[in-house]
């Protein structure tokens, strides 16, 4: 791609330093009510997100994987409140959501493109409009402009595209009209959830570079939702491994695809085609239905389909935390915790 | 089905408590003060303040609407002004005849209706099924009180076949089931039945349309069942949809009817309440219509039970 | 809907040169071709202008009448129509009429739509509290068959043009805020509004942007099909006599004065009834060929 013209890219400055995670999330919850019964009153609650933690450092892409309904996109949608969390902290750049930092600041500084390309786009918009409405809303200067430059950054020609509606556009074309709508309000931090999913491969590799070479060039940092382990490999540097609406492991990928602390995980990646024949885990992989969200199981969660589970498993729940050899490698598994009172505890997972 | 039912009773409830309070206020939108109708025009101001003591009518609204709602529990629905009758006796003879105006009136349009909806449908973009659109569309275009007017044209005042006014000879105002009365309830009745057969033809019509062209539909031919297994089927699907439309037919039939009776002046609640309207009788309006929209809430309850016994789907919604 | 298709390698694959076509353009488009539609429009212009302009048409005076030319039938030398039971011309008073009863039969749909959307819209957007009292007051009014609840609104108000709108405009509200507000959740839920919401945009541009555009058009034809249903209901209450009051030229009321000629010239009498029949037959056909020009399924 040619040089492109500086589209102007101006992002809230960084006030605490590189050291300081761009975002920090704290014990995050969200139930949903169900409803039933003649009077409808609340009768259970489906727990989506259940006190998950994380950081993300500035210029980090942390991937999040795990089965459809283990909350994934409500941990996306809570991050830029579009779902409103019951509990925890949002900690944008040392600004806590609700306190230093308004709703509207946060969405100016974190940014979201969805899965479906055509249901994210208003059908009656024009290309243009839809992505210049942000950049309007946040009341930055000349949002055609922007927008323009902007469709050009990714890869759709202004003077073909401004004045289309999206359904005259394919699907790969719409979703970098997302990522453009995304960008016009010049975040920091952009939300991918399950953003390549519905493309073709080819597309979707060309959307995977651009969304790298964008990266690079304005200094962004990603969360990058996905059920694709080898997409999450190729775009991050962290990966998060959610299991119904916990944090079951957290992990640099190349610690995590060499060494997977988690029994979960460690299936998760075994369901996984290899390309190596010699490679090939033996791993059973993981049978039946994730429980439903409404009970999950006491203790721990996956103890209802782990292969090493033992009593303290239905009993405790175990904490997530740093393994021995190597700190930035986090489980929540008791059969890494020496004092967790499993048979096998400290032993890590048995190959 | 009994969970279902029992939501489906605790909603009816508030609805009801509406639908009496709207009925209540009706006589408060009134213009003028309900009491010069019953009193004479040189009435002091004392005997006014007087009567309306006696009335209730110095209260507040709220206890005004209790003490109304009171009476109305032991079925005490006040006196009609024009005829100082009880307003329960006055309205439930005429509701027993407008219940058979709207019934006999059912009784032609639902078969009919479905009949041709399910011809139109069974054989979509033919003649037959223009034919049948067509007429559908004409059926509800149509004012029915001048279908009743061009009826009487035809069928009373050119060929002389039938009677234009009235539920029986000589004025008679209780039915009795003889030929003589039948003879009185055949126009207004067909009258009233040409907009539901249009309703229900374009409903039957496109019910059957939609599920003929399903895939299981085909799976039942391919499972080697006669084309009669499969028309019964598809019927079944069918009857829910079309029972819940045809239920809220025949409340619009009661409603309906009010056109209808003053063109053939059919002794039944619509008759009633255009007097009462005409002689300012306002609670005698106030119960005529209390009691035919508590009614119409009874039909949809019993329509909304009936398609959840059917269709088992129903009672999880 | 659409599904990805295959790309030039590097996204710009060939646009088509035609013009983009906006929605709107479309639906003319298709209207244009619809020989039916257009015939009905045709004649609703026809009797919408005629009875705007009937002062310039040359007409007999509507109010004047005759003791000596009553009842006249159809196609007496001076009186094309007859004349009414008070020798008034019928053709002028049948194109008067239209005046008033147009007027009545169509403006408490468009005040409603107004009303109507406006609640419904509110009631899916915000949902809550806000969804229950106004879904659950809705709920009530449709305890009434509509003919019974405009009779009883007007039968309490008492006949006039005014009351007569404001009756009629109540009826119809409770169905275009049911379908409103059913519109309306249906696009809340979808992830346009999300992605719009997470631009920091507050409801009002939201709904403003993203969801009036979206929800108009099904509501806009609901509305429509009930243009019929309230002409017809409109001419009822004046032929039941809580309408328009006499003199004027109503095609209702005039049904209703009418029906002591129906011996004596019984098919000058159905006249003004044909009125109101043509009237709503083609609101009827019309709001169909809308419904399928905008893609508007039920």
């Amino acid at each position: 791609m040619s040089a492109t013209e500086d589209v102007g890219y101006d992002p809230t400055p960084d006030t605490g330093g590189p050291a300081q995670p761009l975002i920090k999330v704290q014990n995050l919850k969200k139930y949903f009510p169900v409803r039933g019964g003649p009077l409808g009153r609340v009768q259970a609650q489906v727990q989506a997100v259940d006190g998950v933690s994380f950081d993300v450092a500035k210029g980090e892409t942390l991937g999040i994987v795990g089965e459809s309904g283990c909350g994934k996109s409500t941990t996306a949608k809570l991050l830029i409140g579009l779902t409103e969390r019951d509990q925890g902290d949002i900690i944008f750049d040392g600004l806590a959501l609700g306190e230093k930092l308004s709703l509207k600041d946060l969405r100016r500084g974190v940014q979201m493109v969805f899965q479906d390309s055509y249901a994210t786009l208003n059908p009656r918009m024009t290309i243009e409009a839809s992505v210049a409405f942000g950049a309007r809303v946040q009341g930055l200067d000349k949002p055609e402009d922007r927008a323009r430059k902007l469709m050009d950054r990714v890869g759709l020609d202004p003077a073909r595209f401004a004045h289309r509606y999206p359904h005259e556009l394919s699907g790969g074309q719409r979703q970098r009209v997302n990522i453009a709508r995304a960008l016009a309000m010049s975040p920091r931090l952009v939300v991918l959830d399950e953003a390549v999913s519905a493309l073709d491969k080819s597309v979707e590799a060309q959307v995977l570079n651009l969304l790298n070479d964008l990266r690079a060039e304005f200094g962004l940092t990603y969360i990058f939702i996905s059920h694709d382990l080898n997409v999450v490999r190729y775009i991050s540097d962290r990966i998060l491994v959610m299991y119904l609406g916990e944090v079951v492991e957290v992990a640099p990928v190349a610690s995590i695809w060499a060494e997977q602390a988690h029994p979960y995980t460690r299936s998760l990646f075994s369901a996984m085609p290899s390309m190596d024949p010699d490679n090939r885990t033996k791993e059973p992989p993981l049978s039946g239905d994730p429980p439903n969200p409404i009970n999950p199981p006491s203790g721990c969660r996956f103890h209802t389909r782990c292969r090493f589970k033992a009593d303290v498993c239905k009993t405790k729940t175990p904490k997530l935390a740093g393994l021995s050899v190597n700190a930035k490698h986090m489980v929540a598994c008791h059969l890494h915790d020496a004092d967790s009172g499993h048979p096998k505890a400290g032993q890590g997972v048995p190959s | 089905m009994l969970s279902y039912l029992i939501r489906r009773l605790i909603l009816v409830l508030p609805v009801a408590f509406g639908v009496s309070v709207i009925c209540f206020m009706l006589v408060q939108i009134a213009p003028g003060d309900p009491l010069t109708a019953i009193m004479p025009i040189d009435a002091t101001a004392e005997e006014q303040a007087a009567m309306r003591a006696a009335y209730g009518l110095d209260k507040p609204l709220a206890v005004q609407y209790a003490i109304w709602i009171g009476n109305l529990a032991q079925g005490d629905m006040g006196k009609s002004i024009a005829t100082g009758r009880p307003v329960a006796a006055e309205v439930f003879g005429a509701v027993n005849n407008s219940l058979l105006l709207a019934a006999s009136a059912a009784v032609i349009a639902f078969p009919i209706g479905v009949f041709l909806g399910f011809l139109a449908g069974y054989f979509r973009d033919t003649w037959i099924d223009r034919a049948v659109t067509a007429a559908s569309i004409t059926g509800v275009s149509l004012p029915n009180y001048w279908l009743g007017i061009v009826l009487v044209i035809i069928f009373s005042v050119n060929l002389g076949w039938l009677p234009s006014m009235g539920a029986g000879p000589g004025g008679s105002q209780a039915w009795v089931w003889n030929w003589e009365h039948m003879r009185h309830l055949i126009l207004p009745a067909v009258t009233l039945s040409v907009v539901p057969i249009g309703i229900v033809a374009r409903t039957v019509r496109a019910l059957a349309g939609d599920i003929l062209t399903q895939d299981f539909v085909q799976a039942l031919y391919a499972k080697g069942m006669t084309r009669m297994d499969v028309l019964w089927h598809v019927a079944r699907n069918a009857a829910a949809t079309a029972l819940s439309v045809m239920g809220l037919q025949l409340g619009y039939l009661l409603g309906g009817s009010i056109l209808i009776e003053t063109v053939f002046n059919w002794p039944g609640s619509g008759f009633l309440l255009s007097n009462a309207i005409f002689q300012r009788d306002l609670p005698l309006l106030q119960g005529t219509i209390l009691v035919l929209a508590l009614l119409f809430v009874a039909m949809n309850l019993i329509v909304d039970v009936a398609q959840a016994a059917i269709d088992p789907r129903i009672q999880r919604t | 809907m659409a599904l990805a298709e295959p790309e030039m390698m590097d996204g710009r694959e060939p646009a088509p040169m035609e013009k983009p076509q906006g929605y709107w353009a479309g639906v003319g488009e298709r209207l244009l071709q619809d020989k039916l539609t257009m015939a009905c429009f045709g004649v609703l212009m026809l009797l919408i202008l005629s009875a705007v302009f009937a002062p310039w048409l040359g007409l007999a005076d509507p109010y004047k009448g005759s003791m000596i030319a009553r009842l006249k039938p159809i196609g007496t030398e001076g009186y094309p129509l007859g004349t009414d039971e008070q020798g008034r011309d019928m053709l002028a008073r049948l194109i008067y009429g239209g005046r008033l009863t147009l007027f009545i039969g169509l403006m408490p749909v468009v005040f409603a739509f107004f009303i109507g959307s406006f609640l419904g819209v509110l009631a899916g957007y915000v949902g809550g509290l806000t969804n229950t009292i106004i879904m659950r007051t809705i709920d009530v009014f449709f305890a009434f068959p509509s003919v019974l609840l405009a009779i009883a609104i007007s039968g309490a108000l008492g006949a006039g043009i005014f009351n007569s709108l404001v009756s009629l405009t109540i009826v119809f509200i409770p169905p275009i805020t049911r379908v409103a507000e059913a519109v309306t959740s249906g696009v809340r839920s979808l992830d346009y509004i999300d992605a719009a919401r997470a631009t920091g945009a507050n409801n009002w541009t939201v709904i403003r942007m993203h969801v009036i555009g979206n929800v108009l058009s099904p509501i806009f034809v609901y509305a429509t099909s009930l243009t019929s249903v309230c002409m017809i209901l409109a001419a009822g209450l004046s032929f039941l006599g809580i309408g328009v009051r006499p003199p004027e030229p109503e095609w209702g009321l005039m049904l209703n004065t009418l029906r002591s000629a129906i011996y004596i010239n019984p098919w000058l009498s159905a006249l003004p009834g044909m009125m109101i029949f043509v009237t709503s037959l083609c609101l009827n056909l019309l709001s169909d060929g809308l419904r399928s020009a905008m893609n508007v399924r039920d």
